[in-house]
């Protein structure tokens, strides 16, 4: 077989819905790109802990401060099961760290926000969460079976963390005039973010043809984002705050909201790193893992003394 | 420094059923493999039992010898009941 038939048949999998597996031939653009988006998502899982950590130790009540840490406990958790994923295709785990550290691997930028007030928590669960479970249901599906199947894991997860931000949200909109201030205080700085976590608009955004043609993508960016718009417009009516965005008006046509303008000069100066805690983020990343690099090593000792120690017992047998 | 090495996790859900790939994580000894998949895979009580083992000891097919593995079972399908013909008004076969 040339190599011409091998992808020919590698798409013909694709296209009658057949799972992509690690050990699968696979064109290595496909590799080089599930690489970059899965590990791009594993980091964005690790450093979107950051953010919120900063108010574990401040939330109001314990039972905030439980449901605050569960969530940032399952973000560690996503990261480690994408690393995994990513992992099965043929790259080291120290590599795809090392990727983060120097700035070559991206991850989501929503995540180079700062978090200054408790509303933020409410603000970032319903809405950043919110984006980042509609991006993921139809990764669900995606033709890599590692992906898919984390991402199943991921999903059934994250549903409480839309929930845990929204009642936080709903809980300070019904509180006094100052936690309702507070709470459109957080929308107004994570509405448009939120946004842009979708990516740039379908006509400059430079992967979506082949990855909608390998089943990696499933929708394209602007979709994505319409359906975030549909859905979160009538949950702020709800809680009685203004989305910020005068354009914002329901279309009975078009049947979804139309909505005003993404200031894309931020989109793009943020994703180069210039956002306000690009480096405060990434300084906070390396300082963990230098800070951690004893405990690796002690570990890794202990591992070989008691391997040492097996081995002279059985010896001695 | 070598990095830890990477382990294949299974889990049992509940008693009386098979264990089942979960996925991978790295630790330094099998113990630790096996309380990091305790923190990684087992959040919410999806299992009672772990198993660990060493990604690099697990021996796999290889997908581009399928055919000769797998075709072999294809053509006999007098390897299922409804191969065989039940005359009618005949129970409990």
């Amino acid at each position: 077989m040339n190599i011409i038939d091998i992808e020919s048949g590698f798409q013909e999998k694709i296209d009658k819905d057949i799972r992509i597996e690690p050990r699968d031939w696979m064109p290595d653009n496909y590799r080089q790109t599930l690489i970059r988006q899965i590990s791009q998502h594993a980091h964005s899982e690790i450093v979107g802990m950051l953010p919120e950590g900063n108010w574990i130790t401040r939330a109001p009540s314990l039972r905030r401060k439980v449901a605050l840490l569960a969530k940032v406990q399952d973000e560690a958790g996503h990261g480690l099961y994408l690393y995994s994923a990513t992992e099965t295709l043929g790259i080291e785990r120290d590599e795809l760290i090392e990727q983060l550290h120097s700035g070559k691997a991206k991850y989501s930028s929503i995540f180079n926000y700062p978090t200054l007030t408790w509303a933020d928590m409410g603000a970032i669960g319903w809405l950043v969460d919110g984006a980042a479970i509609l991006n993921q249901i139809p990764l669900c599906r995606c033709s890599y079976g590692p992906y898919a199947r984390a991402m199943v894991r991921i999903c059934k997860e994250e549903s409480f963390h839309q929930r845990q931000g929204f009642e936080i949200m709903d809980t300070l909109c019904k509180g006094t005039p100052a936690q309702k201030a507070m709470a459109q205080d957080a929308l107004n700085r994570w509405w448009w973010p939120s946004l842009m976590m979708f990516g740039p608009k379908d006509a400059e955004s430079t992967h979506t043809a082949q990855s909608q043609k390998w089943g990696i993508k499933r929708f394209t960016n602007d979709d994505l984002r319409q359906k975030m718009i549909d859905m979160c417009a009538p949950q702020a009516d709800h809680l009685g705050i203004t989305i910020p965005d005068p354009d914002l008006k329901w279309n009975e046509e078009r049947g979804h909201y139309d909505f005003g303008e993404i200031n894309w000069d931020e989109f793009w100066a943020v994703v180069k790193g210039h956002g306000p805690c690009n480096k405060e983020r990434l300084d906070a990343r390396i300082k963990a893992w230098e800070d951690g690099a004893w405990v690796r090593e002690a570990a890794t000792a202990y591992a070989a003394k008691k391997e040492n120690q097996i081995m002279t017992k059985t010896q001695a047998v | 420094m070598k990095s830890w090495p990477l382990y294949e996790v299974f889990i049992r859900s509940k008693a009386g059923l098979h264990h089942k790939h979960a996925g991978s994580l790295h630790a330094a000894d099998p113990e630790m493999a096996i309380e990091n998949a305790r923190d990684v895979y087992c959040r919410r009580n999806e299992g009672n039992s772990i198993w660990v083992v060493l990604s690099s000891d697990i021996t796999a097919s290889n997908p581009a010898e399928n055919e000769e593995l797998f075709d072999p079972a294809e053509d006999k399908i007098y390897r299922h009941p409804t191969f065989y013909e039940v005359p009618e008004g005949v129970k409990h076969l």
